[in-house]
């Protein structure tokens, strides 16, 4: 199953990564359709964070290249914006600030980013806790924040570096589910880091499995069936399940 | 509820410290340690007459001179170590031997070359001032969180907004934390240069009114010049609340 080019958003081609004498990345190559969900999903310590951030342009590849929307990449770009692990937020900045910030750096008018800000906040579902600060919110309300900030400066790719991890399963199913109408309604392309195989199948268009050292992809699983089921059919859906067995049946021998 | 019962525990604490002051004094433990009543009633007298104030202003003067320099000298220095590991190696070795080094052993050294006026007064404070202030700087600068410096650079900040507006106020609390450890070596500084150097203003008071036995004056000197150094710190951490106020995460008992 072929995508026509202009349906590909970003491309990596032929990427490798040496830290030193440790190969990250060799010679991966790896197409990201428009407005879907592309998960990156191995075992710890596969270079799935180290994709990511080559794709962001905050690291460089040693050999190899990326295109957004057919150009090179060559540092961090306004086509794309960055969701942390650990949330990046500014302690000493309110929620306001810190959703208006990537706009700030951009050098947008207080005003007219505040009120871009509110209605993201408003989005996901942060109202009333504008002038509150990130210490006083819980973690999945900080990474609510962190989301919010990447939307507010419109890229039209969004890279998630594991952004559920650090918060507890309840609040990580709600994001899920949260996440797959997002895909829905913004028109935005989504590239996923997760280690969770259950996660990377919920949520996903397109799962590229990357095995370890020297990380290569190894497989590429388009869930089909079930993807416009509703989102709390998906978890009993049979396709859902045999796809889930059958990551974990070639994750399995890479985890010690 | 809260404000009150902290205020409690201060004055709680004060009254604790005055009350084995006065005790000690009464026994006596030595007959150069007068009460804290004796204390304050020389303090009082020295208010009223205005002597304190003409040596405070004589006092303040390399003192605020000196911690001036300390603070933007220092904060500078201290992110250009911080950000470059050249200037690191270059820099950094000073500042630790300056704070090592003995002080007093280079007082004579400083007089040599800028006399006894207010030059070398300015240098003893700056000396004991700038090097915890440079290093707790360019330790806090290196120490930036890499997500929240690679989120600047994600969401396209220039180099000057990351300095700016990440770096520096991840660094503040650190900062402050150097600035107020500074400022304490500041006011033992310059007391330590008008002891040293020559006799103006408090230490003036100290040397002279113990020269004539008169200890009760020379205890309020002392006694003023730890409350100024409070005073003072306690307006840099109003500051520090000023500026960075989530930064100030509080206590879990607070609540």
């Amino acid at each position: 199953m072929r995508t026509p080019a202009s349906e590909i958003a970003v491309t990596a081609r032929r990427i490798s990564k040496n830290y030193g004498a440790v190969e990250a990345l060799r010679n991966l190559s790896l197409d990201f359709p428009r407005g879907q969900l592309t998960s990156l999903l191995g075992p710890s310590g596969c270079g799935k964070t180290t994709l990511l951030k080559i794709i962001a342009g905050l690291l460089e590849p040693t050999s190899g290249e990326v295109e957004v929307n057919g150009k090179a990449v060559t540092g961090p770009g306004p086509d794309r914006a960055f969701v942390f692990q650990d949330f990046a937020l500014l302690p000493w900045a309110n929620v306001l600030r810190n959703v208006a910030f990537g706009l700030e750096l951009r050098g947008i008018a207080r005003s007219e980013r505040e009120a871009i800000a509110e209605g993201y906040i408003r989005n996901v579902g942060l109202a009333g806790f504008e002038a509150s600060y990130p210490h006083e919110l819980s973690g999945g309300m900080r990474q609510r924040v962190g989301l919010a900030r990447a939307l507010s400066v419109d890229a039209q790719v969004l890279l998630m570096d594991e952004p559920f991890s650090a918060v507890d399963e309840q609040t990580r199913r709600k994001f899920q589910e949260d996440l797959l109408s997002l895909v829905q309604r913004e028109a935005k392309t989504f590239i996923f880091v997760t280690h969770s195989i259950e996660e990377a199948v919920y949520v996903s268009d397109q799962i590229a499995i990357l095995l370890p050292r020297p990380s290569r992809v190894s497989e590429i699983i388009r869930p089909g069936g079930f993807r416009n089921k509703g989102a709390d059919q998906i978890r009993r859906d049979p396709e859902y399940l045999d796809i889930v067995d059958e990551i974990w049946a070639s994750l399995r021998r890479y985890v010690e | 509820m809260m404000p009150q019962r902290s205020l409690m525990l201060t004055l709680l604490s004060a009254g604790l410290v005055f009350g084995a002051w006065q005790i000690a004094g009464m026994i006596p433990v030595s007959y150069a340690f007068p009460t804290f009543l004796e204390t304050m009633s020389a303090l009082l007298r020295m208010v009223l007459d205005g002597t304190l104030f003409v040596a405070f202003g004589e006092t303040l003067k390399p003192l605020l001179v000196g911690i001036a320099i300390s603070a933007a000298l220092g904060i500078g220095l201290g992110l250009w170590i911080g950000l470059s590991s050249w200037f690191d190696w270059l820099f950094s070795p000073i500042f630790i031997v300056m704070q090592a080094a003995p002080l007093a052993a280079l007082i004579p050294l400083l007089v040599m070359v800028y006399g006894i006026g207010l030059t070398s007064k300015v240098f003893v404070v700056c000396i004991m001032a700038m090097p915890v202030i440079v290093l707790n700087t360019s330790g806090a600068v290196r120490n930036t969180p890499t997500s929240l410096k690679e989120m600047g650079r994600s969401f396209l900040g220039s180099e000057r907004d990351i300095v700016l507006k990440i770096i520096l106020p991840a660094a503040s609390p650190i900062i402050f934390s150097g600035l107020r450890l500074g400022v304490s070596a500041g006011f033992i500084g310059a007391v330590l240069a008008e002891l040293k150097i020559t006799p103006t203003g408090v230490g003036d008071i100290i040397s002279y009114s113990r020269s004539i036995a008169d200890y009760p004056s020379m205890y309020a000197a002392i006694f003023s010049i730890i409350v100024l150094a409070v005073l003072f710190l306690n307006l840099l951490e109003r500051l520090e609340d000023f500026l960075f106020e989530g930064n100030n995460r509080g206590y879990a008992s607070d609540t």
